[in-house]
């Protein structure tokens, strides 16, 4: 999902960056809520950023024969709440633009739109939608990092077939080929980042109910199944 | 629980091993090349006039340190998760 530096018209660029700064304003004031309110979840914020930073180093063969990374932003957004995710994810894209030349500082505003917008916001919304519809957690869970994974992939599919249309199909044709790139590429990796977000999911329930009760993750009191 | 957790692995190992073995004959340089760089190609395709218009400020020198830098960003990450869930067990354990 990085689009390389200097890769997307400087209209595009500008835009893009933008469109993240609201989102990195609000994460930036609703960590530091969360660091005040709640320092026991200081730790498990660190966590939740660490998680992001493993898999999204984690570049897996996929069945299309290419590789490509998870993101590791549901988990965060599930905890927390999808702003804060912004945030993290915009430095994890930071560290990875400076030191790895992968993505770019151009392109870290559309890049953290994609990554740390969209992804966690997706993944905030179905966790909320499964859990309102009566879902267990860990089913919750699971489709939540999944989809937010997988969407993450389909915006910067959209953003390079905005930026760079097809001379003969446009939008349309454009879509479809960066589509084939990077969605059909990510389907089993969301696949993998659902499920390595219902392991840590699992871990934390054995080992960090505490932290989990106070976000409300768990019911109060209760010991959820 | 713990059998849940066996097949969580199992599931994660066989989706990034099974890739492998389907691609495994096609022998050309371009097996599991990134994503990311098929999507600069895809994008020389397009727009053959396009010109990036900023250059990344460093570049990891060679392969082998962007692979080091990688395995660092990992290390730092699945670090601290240990550090925490260790925390967590052991303050667990003095409670119990």
């Amino acid at each position: 999902m990085h689009i390389m530096e200097g890769f997307l018209p400087v209209a595009h660029a500008a835009g893009w960056w933008a469109a993240s700064l609201p989102f990195l304003v609000a994460g930036t004031k609703s960590l530091k809520r969360i660091v005040m309110e709640k320092p026991s979840a200081r730790l498990l914020l660190g966590a939740a950023g660490a998680f992001v930073f493993v898999l999204s180093a984690l570049k897996l063969p996929s069945v299309t024969g290419s590789c490509s990374h998870p993101t590791g932003t549901g988990l965060g957004a599930i905890l927390f709440g999808p702003s804060v995710m912004s945030v993290l994810g915009c430095i994890v894209l930071l560290f990875q633009a400076l030191l790895l030349a992968h993505g770019g500082l151009t392109t870290l505003g559309a890049n953290t739109f994609s990554m740390a917008v969209v992804g966690p916001w997706v993944a905030y919304g179905v966790y909320r939608a499964m859990r309102g519809a009566g879902a267990s957690l860990g089913k919750a869970v699971f489709l939540a990092a999944a989809a937010g994974d997988l969407l993450t992939y389909v915006t910067t599919a959209g953003q390079l077939a905005w930026a760079f249309p097809d001379p003969q199909g446009g939008f349309i044709g454009a879509l479809a080929k960066f589509l084939s790139i990077f969605a059909l590429t990510q389907l089993p990796l969301a696949l993998a980042e659902g499920f390595l977000t219902v392991l840590i999911m699992n871990a934390l329930k054995a080992h960090s109910a505490d932290e989990l009760r106070a976000l409300d993750i768990l019911p109060a009191g209760g010991i959820e199944q | 629980m713990k059998k849940q957790t066996l097949w969580l692995i199992v599931a994660v190992l066989a989706l990034a091993a099974v890739p492998l073995f389907l691609h495994r004959n096609s022998g050309d340089g371009e097996t599991f090349a990134g994503a990311d760089g098929q999507a600069e190609e895809a994008i020389t395709k397009i727009n053959p006039s396009y010109t990036p218009w900023f250059k990344p400020i460093f570049e990891p020198p060679s392969g082998e340190i962007e692979c080091a830098l990688f395995a660092l960003q990992a290390a730092l990450g699945a670090g601290f998760i240990g550090y925490y869930f260790g925390l967590r067990k052991g303050r667990g354990q003095k409670a119990a």
